[in-house]
């Protein structure tokens, strides 16, 4: 793994840090607060610069519990700066947005829930429902609230638009309904004990959320994490691309009304999870991964690889069909453009933001598990469309079985676990190309060796920020494809 | 389109006839812990103490010397932990998972008997709904595990149709509540309204074991304790999450189709 530069830094100097970073080619990644000490409050920013060099952590402290906004600057971090506001109570001045976020309005936040001044056990109450959406005048505008519960199985979120007849003049989206504290659930915990929390943030990203923890506990207690478990966790963080890339497509056929495509896609992912659920017990790949390696060993037999040639074939034959459906590519082709500057700009992230020519991949640029020893093929499109965010998923489904088909003769008998015992007062990163993008763990310990504070950045929280910009002056009808083309979950946005 | 008309008939028939027949997709799926009393060493509490959503306590027995061990399995995310803490191999592996019930004390197993029984809910007669039953889902807060397994049911493999089971996008259509999540502070109102929004007869499912009891995210500041505590509960199905055959079972349980396979928290009697 590429290792992580911590870098203390003044609050006067962070502007022009931040504008010096992009101009060199760096991007921000998230921003979080947290507590070192009673009564000290630290910001910290995590960077990147180019593959393959360190991520940077810039620690920043608060003097007087507030700093000034680099939204401005960095777009992106506009999201992160307003939930540190919302939990921690912390302003930023010159903030572009400076509205709630995770919070809903309505709720009394005198107390910010992760002030040590907040009573533990109290439940936060919706008290009134201000009306917080712009107010957009003019002839024939019609504004449409649909959610938090909507049409068929979907996660709670409420979408409001803003239409005249066909076409969109503003979507406004509320999230956060979904918000269960869970960066907070981990407080006290052993970091072992972490992993159960970890795999449960986003269940459809199940594995790779319980990887990005581990690794960052392991970055933290400095242990290393034996070759096959490292290879098996590869297999099986790519097993997760497989299902959620399958469902992904069925979905996206779906919506374009191609009904039996629909239901094939759905068919393969369910092969797919099937083939979890004998590998490991869990359809969703859990109760495995653990810091130092994994709870247990794993004997992919020989009916694996069969079983993945199998589902090879049909899927090969499946994308073929799928690109021979004119009604299926006249729906996706210049639906929901997402420009490259935007995506760079609002912090897009995995296959949307390949698909908008950004070829970012943290398996590749900084590589963990076992990536390095055998690297992922990296997809990448620059349309930017729906159609371009198909054909990077379709792209890596391929590329995911290529893998695995690839590592499985590589696994060689040995151990696969190794004792890791984080110290006090230790902290670590940890990350990992989800089938959504990029996630990352920060973990800090106390110094009773247990959790004190961890941050959360999930793919989602990145993906979400940036969808209205691509539904802003597109029509109504193109909508369900264009969400659907970006494969957005709500739980590991909302945690 | 005929290309895939012709696609679809040519693949064949990809549905299971479970629970007819015998495969219900789940092959190698682990489920609760099955506990072995007889294997426990009395004393020992390491089960309990690496569980992480306080589904297995002990608690004095009273006259008895050693500790009572109690396991609710509405509070249990199968994580398998106590099976690898337990030295003597009384939590063993299983595959039950197929966990719904009608009573909330069905999934708690008291080492020293049956756990006090609360008054009975009285659910609406199910009759007239035994072949068409409409579902309205509402998620208060789940990881999207839950979701994940609930639109599985629509895929070839399971295809809840053929039970006479449907999705529906209106609460006003609906007659089963199907939620699943802690209940989220914010979701809180949200799933009220939606319940009273239902016309009745209405029966309520709660799904998963965050919704029976919280689970991994009960308390904070944010999360709930479950479904019961807003609107009453039909049936509860726990698992972390439970799959889509279970999710069957227990939807088939509530049609009086299918028998319940728990009983103060055994499973199989």
């Amino acid at each position: 793994m590429t290792a992580r530069n911590l870098i203390a830094c003044d609050a006067g100097v962070l502007h022009e840090k931040a504008r010096l970073l992009l101009q060199a080619g760096g991007r921000m990644q998230m921003a979080y607060a947290w507590y070192p000490a009673p009564g000290r409050t630290e910001l910290r920013y995590l960077a990147s610069r180019k593959a393959g060099e360190p991520f940077e952590t810039w620690r920043v402290a608060l003097a007087d519990g507030s700093a000034q906004s680099l939204a401005q600057i960095s777009p992106l971090l506009g999201w992160y700066e307003r939930e540190i506001t919302d939990l921690f109570g912390i302003n930023f001045s010159d903030h572009p947005e400076p509205k709630r976020l995770v919070i809903h309005e309505g709720v009394d936040l005198a107390t910010p829930p992760f002030s040590a001044a907040y009573p533990p056990e109290h439940r936060l109450v919706v008290r009134d429902h201000p009306d917080p959406l712009p107010e957009i005048e003019g002839p024939d505008v019609q504004r449409l609230p649909w959610g938090p519960v909507r049409a068929d199985v979907v996660e709670s979120g409420e979408f409001v638009f803003y239409y005249i007849g066909e076409h969109i003049i503003h979507l406004h989206t509320q999230l956060f309904f979904k918000h269960r504290g869970m960066e907070k659930r981990f407080e006290g915990l052993t970091a072992e004990a972490g992993v159960t929390w970890a795999e449960r943030v986003s269940g459809v990203g199940s594995f790779a959320h319980a990887l990005a923890y581990c690794q960052a506990v392991e970055a933290a207690s400095g242990c290393v994490v034996p070759r096959r478990a490292r290879l098996l966790r590869t297999l099986l963080a790519e097993m997760e691309r497989l299902y959620n890339h399958l469902h992904y497509l069925g979905h996206l056929a779906d919506t374009t009304t191609l009904k039996v495509a629909g239901a094939e896609g759905k068919y393969l992912e369910e092969r797919a999870k099937q083939l979890n659920g004998k590998l490991t017990g869990s359809r969703f790949l859990r109760s495995l991964a653990t810091p130092g390696g994994l709870r247990r060993d794993l004997e992919p037999g020989h009916w694996l690889a069969d079983a993945l040639g199998t589902l090879r074939k049909e899927i090969e034959e499946y994308a073929k069909l799928l690109e021979r459906s004119n009604s299926y590519l006249d729906r996706l082709m210049t639906t929901g453009v997402l420009e490259r500057k935007v995506a760079f700009d609002q912090g897009a992230t995995g296959p949307v933001e390949r698909a908008s020519g950004i070829d970012r991949d943290l398996r590749r640029d900084h590589a963990y598990a076992a990536y390095g020893d055998a690297p992922p093929v990296v997809a990448h499109e620059t349309a930017g469309d729906a159609y371009a965010r198909a054909k990077v998923r379709m792209a890596e489904i391929d590329a995911s079985l290529a893998l695995i088909l690839r590592i499985l003769p590589m696994l060689e008998k040995g151990p696969v676990r190794e004792p890791c015992a984080p110290v006090g007062n230790s902290e670590g990163l940890g990350w990992a190309e989800t089938p959504r993008g990029s996630l990352f763990y920060a973990v800090h310990f106390g110094d009773d060796a247990r959790l004190k504070r961890v941050k959360i950045k999930s793919p989602s929280f990145s993906n979400w920020r940036v969808f209205p910009f691509t539904v802003h002056g597109s029509n109504m009808m193109d909508y369900a494809i264009n969400e659907a083309s970006f494969g957005l979950t709500i739980a590991g946005c909302d945690r | 389109m005929a290309l895939w008309t012709l696609y679809g008939l040519l693949e064949g028939k990809a549905t299971t006839d479970w629970p007819n027949g015998k495969d219900d997709g789940q092959e190698g799926v682990v489920g609760m812990p099955r506990y072995r009393p007889e294997k426990c060493d009395k004393g020992c509490t390491a089960c309990a103490d690496v569980c992480p959503t306080r589904a297995i306590t002990f608690s004095e027995g009273g006259a008895a010397s050693a500790p009572r061990l109690s396991i609710d399995y509405g509070r249990c995310v199968a994580c398998q932990l106590c099976i690898e803490a337990c030295p003597t191999g009384a939590m063993e592996t299983s595959h039950d998972w197929a966990f719904g019930v009608r009573e909330r004390t069905d999934l708690v197993l008291d080492d020293a008997g049956a756990a006090e029984k609360g008054p009975e809910r009285q659910s609406p007669p199910r009759s007239g709904f035994r072949r068409s039953l409409h579902i309205r889902h509402v998620d208060a807060g789940s990881c999207n595990g839950c979701e994940s397994e609930l639109q599985a049911l629509n895929n070839p493999f399971y295809n809840l149709h053929r039970l006479g089971i449907f999705f529906t996008p209106s609460p006003r259509f609906a007659d089963v509540l199907l939620i699943t999540g802690p209940v989220t502070y914010a979701m809180r109102d949200v799933v009220l309204r939606t319940y009273e929004a239902m016309p009745d007869p209405k029966w309520v499912v709660a799904t998963g074991t965050c919704a029976v009891s919280g689970g991994i995210a009960e308390g904070g500041y944010a999360g709930g304790h479950g479904v019961g505590e807003i609107v009453p509960v039909d049936i509860y199905v726990p698992g972390c999450p439970p799959n889509p055959a279970a999710i069957i079972q227990a939807l088939l349980l509530l049609l009086d189709r299918a028998p319940q396979n728990v009983s103060e928290g055994r499973y199989g009697k």
